[in-house]
């Protein structure tokens, strides 16, 4: 067991140094940053001062090396556009984002498999073809839209513009942009859910416990629902994997003042040192995303507990 | 006490109908039979006749697909409530226990022994005080070496026997009238399915229980049976006491049955031939996991073997004994960590390109599932003549070869133009034979090729095998852990356990006369040994 933690921490920390190359990598490629820096109309001498400070001028493996020290050393550089530490821009937008993202998946997740139970224990009726046909809507209908839609409905049928009420802690603030962010995901955990519910019940061990005389009940309590939960833990990691990442447009649409938000705003004032850091931070979550769920299976399922 | 000549179990006149659109109209029809207090009732058949439908009818269990049209249950005198009904939840645990093929898998697997042991008496009133205890007590009873241990156990952690006591504590532990066992030793090695067979005759007259013995294998029903009824298509064709249709079996299917039984070492002795494949002390070791997480395998190991030009060889061993590996080996589908494989005296063992092809036409395989073996998407004569085309020979001669191949293994020219969804699992394993003799193979490896077919199919593909064998005079290498099958086909055996040969000779005198305490323990618990005599 020692073994298995030990493998999976070290393909994270291999999989967080090739995403800290590849930005560095993709960064170099999309042009010279210090033209970029520079003042529009600046003439090359301008420009060729400001690659020397910023050490663009050294051979391209010596400024890797100076990035991954700097990296390690917890040092992201400054965002051109405030003086401020990328770090703390992004620290500064983080709570919103999070309150946006955490709402959402708890609404995913509440609604998503309830709704995907109910349809498992009524295959094949009336409830069960709404359930499908609700989630097929659900995570086909792009956030985007879906949010203008809201948006729209709210202004129209009840004079209350839901586009831009900030990261305040109101429900009428909050709520349309978490109910669109969640408006996907909650399709998928129920159809999810449903699936993994309907093979669960079908497996040998529930139709051996009904021969042991256990109940309807105590069956799907006790022994289907806890065995459907265990590939659910996967789509939960990666739902919080895409904490950060998932929440762009739908900040975009309701003017909310997350991270996604900032991201978008940084790519457009080329203010990469920023950039930088939220990309970085968004892998990480992923990473540690993944490596919560691989803990996770240890606690819940004994068969991986005993490789 | 319980009156002995009241049935404990009566079923009269049952009629289970099947989904329109089925192969017949009903599962069953027409069944009848009783069971006596602390008798054993083994009911026969192949896949299909029926005899699990009948189980689950009996213990309230039928789906919904499945109406119980006709007929009535009768349960101590009782009739037995609705089919699934909350009421049968009562009866069942109480009346009636049931186990299983595959013990592990009716087992929740993620939770402990103990706990989905303590529930039924939970879910029955028992206090709390008293679970754990009598647990424990019926855990002492089925012979689990160390119960308190296995109380705290996962059913992953324990092995396919031990699986099966903990479901059999289950099924008595609240002292039924009857117990109800369906195939519980099918998917079990030979001594694990005689300890098992011994344990549930022990626990009959301990627990004054009734067994319901569902099976498809005549030699374990003659170790246990009291009385036998036999099924096929869905009725019954004979029944009686066991003595009487062991002994002087009238219909002709259960004759059919009772042969395939009997273990028969008598074949005929061949000529010395010439030597067409040899390991020279082959290993194959695995490596599995990842940095931190590696561990090995010896699957194999020191295995030495030779096969003669037109015989067959039989390599016999439980499951895990690294009797399939060996048969990668030598089909070079796994490259070998020690020894040597000679083909016709020539080292193969690190062989590559043009040589290894050649080999590996002239060696062919066929496996174990025939469901899984055809690919769905290609006609039959596709699929028997890809083979030829890819060692570059023309289409239409590949056709008119695997037409031929067809009529050899006893299908009609009708079937080429036909997909393998429309075969029965016989019909696609001589299928899979015709794919790999078209390639005219010298040696042919055949890896459980008749374990997952019913006896009767079975017997009609050994006497296939043995037939081609004799017209086209390739060697065959036959992998399997019947021991009936190999002592009927093979010329000479080797027996393997955790990777090594314990034993190896012509057949009859391995059989005859075993030296290696391995192979007597095997022989010993090869069920069925009443069965013989009535040859």
């Amino acid at each position: 067991m020692t073994g298995f933690i030990l493998s999976k921490l070290f393909r994270a920390f291999i999989t967080l140094l090739l995403t800290v190359s590849l930005v560095f990598i993709f960064i170099r490629f999309s042009g010279d940053p210090a033209a970029a820096m520079a003042p529009p109309d600046a003439p090359q001498e301008v420009i060729d001062q400001y690659a020397e400070k910023l050490g663009l001028d050294k051979p391209l493996w010596v400024q890797y090396t100076n990035y991954l020290g700097q990296i390690f050393r917890g040092d992201f550089g400054y965002s051109v556009d405030s003086g401020r530490s990328s770090v703390s821009l992004f620290l500064d937008r983080l709570p919103a984002t999070l309150y946006l993202g955490g709402l959402s998946l708890l609404i995913a997740l509440t609604v998503g498999i309830t709704l995907g139970t109910v349809a498992a224990l009524n295959r094949g009726n009336v409830l069960d073809r709404s359930v499908m046909a609700f989630s097929v809507f659900a995570f086909a209908m792009p956030n985007f839209l879906f949010g203008l839609a809201v948006i729209l409905i709210g202004a129209l049928g009840f004079q209350t513009y839901l586009g831009g009420q900030g990261a305040t802690l109101s429900w009428i603030g909050v709520l349309p942009p978490a109910l669109t962010l969640g408006l996907a995901s909650t399709g998928s955990y129920a159809r999810f859910s449903r699936s993994s519910l309907l093979e669960t019940i079908n497996k040998p061990f529930v139709l051996a416990a009904e021969a042991r005389g256990i109940s309807r009940t105590r069956r799907l309590v006790f022994h289907a629902m806890p065995n459907a939960a265990i590939p659910l833990v996967t789509l939960i990691g990666l739902s919080l994997g895409g904490l950060i990442a998932g929440s762009v447009v739908t900040e975009q649409v309701f003017a909310w003042p997350g991270v996604g938000q900032l991201l978008v705003r940084s790519v457009a004032t080329r203010d990469i040192a920023t950039v930088q850091f939220i990309v970085l931070a968004i892998a990480a979550t992923m990473v540690f995303a993944n490596l919560l769920v691989d803990f996770l299976y240890l606690i819940i399922d004994p068969r991986i507990r005993a490789q | 006490m319980k009156n002995t000549n009241t049935a404990i179990l009566e079923l009269s006149n049952i009629g289970i109908r099947l989904p329109s659109g089925a192969d017949r109209e009903w599962a069953v029809r027409g069944v009848s039979f009783s069971i006596l207090p602390q008798q054993t009732l083994c009911l026969v058949g192949e896949s299909g006749s029926g005899k699990s439908v009948i189980a689950q009818a009996i213990m309230g269990l039928l789906p919904a697909a499945l109406p119980l049209k006709e007929g009535k249950i009768d349960l101590l005198g009782k009739i037995t409530p609705e089919q699934r009904s909350p009421e049968f939840n009562l009866l069942r645990s109480v009346k009636m226990g049931m186990i299983f093929q595959d013990a592990v898998a009716s087992l929740n697997p993620i939770k402990r022994v103990g706990y989905q042991l303590e529930e039924i008496l939970l879910v029955h009133g028992v206090s709390r005080k008293e679970r754990k205890p009598r647990v424990l007590k019926m855990l002492r009873d089925v012979l689990l070496p160390n119960p308190e241990s296995s109380y705290n156990s996962y059913p992953h952690e324990m092995s396919g026997g031990q699986a099966q006591r903990i479901v059999i504590a289950g099924a008595l532990l609240l002292n039924p009238a009857l117990l109800i066992a369906d195939e519980p030793t099918t998917a079990l090695d030979v001594t694990t399915q005689a300890e098992i067979l011994e344990l549930i005759t022990k626990l009959k007259s301990k627990f004054d229980t009734s067994v319901l013995f569902i099976t498809h294998d005549f030699g374990v029903v003659s170790d246990i049976a009291d009385q036998i009824a036999v099924m096929k298509d869905g009725e019954i064709v004979e029944q009686g006491s066991a003595q009487d249709i062991l002994q002087k079996p009238q219909h002709e299917y259960t004759q059919k049955l009772l042969k395939a039984a009997i273990l028969d070492a008598s074949k005929e002795k061949l000529e010395d031939t010439e030597e067409i494949l040899k390991a020279d002390a082959i290993s194959l070791t695995y490596k599995k996991g990842f940095l931190f997480n590696q561990r090995e395998f010896k699957a194999v190991q020191q295995v030495s073997l030779s096969l003669k030009a037109g015989s067959t060889l039989a390599v016999v061993g439980e499951s895990g004994s690294g009797k399939s590996s060996l048969a990668k080996c030598l089909l070079r589908l796994e490259n070998i960590n020690e020894g040597r494989i000679f083909y016709r005296g020539k080292d193969m063992t690190n062989q590559k390109g043009v040589l290894l092809k050649e080999f590996r036409s002239k060696v062919q395989v066929v496996l174990q599932d025939p469901f899984g073996a055809l690919d769905p998407r290609f006609k039959i004569i596709d699929a028997i003549a890809e083979g030829p085309i890819i060692h570059g020979s023309s289409r239409e001669k590949a056709n008119l070869g695997a037409l031929e191949m067809l009529s050899l293994v006893g299908l009609t020219p009708q079937s080429a133009e036909r997909y393998p969804q429309e075969f029965s699992g016989g019909q696609r394993q001589r299928i899979c034979i015709a794919r790999a003799l078209i390639m005219r193979p010298e040696i042919l490896i055949a890896d459980e090729a008749v374990s997952a077919l019913d006896v009767s199919i079975q017997v009609k593909i050994l006497d296939l095998f043995e037939g081609l064998q004799k017209r086209l005079g390739f060697a065959m290498i036959f992998i399997t852990h019947d021991l009936r099958v190999a002592a009927a086909i093979s010329d000479s055996v080797i027996v393997m356990k955790g990777g090594k040969v314990v034993e190896s000779g012509p057949t009859p005198s391995v059989f005859k006369n075993p030296q290696a305490p391995y192979t007597k323990m095997l022989l010993a618990s090869a069920p069925g040994s009443g069965v013989g005599e009535v040859k």
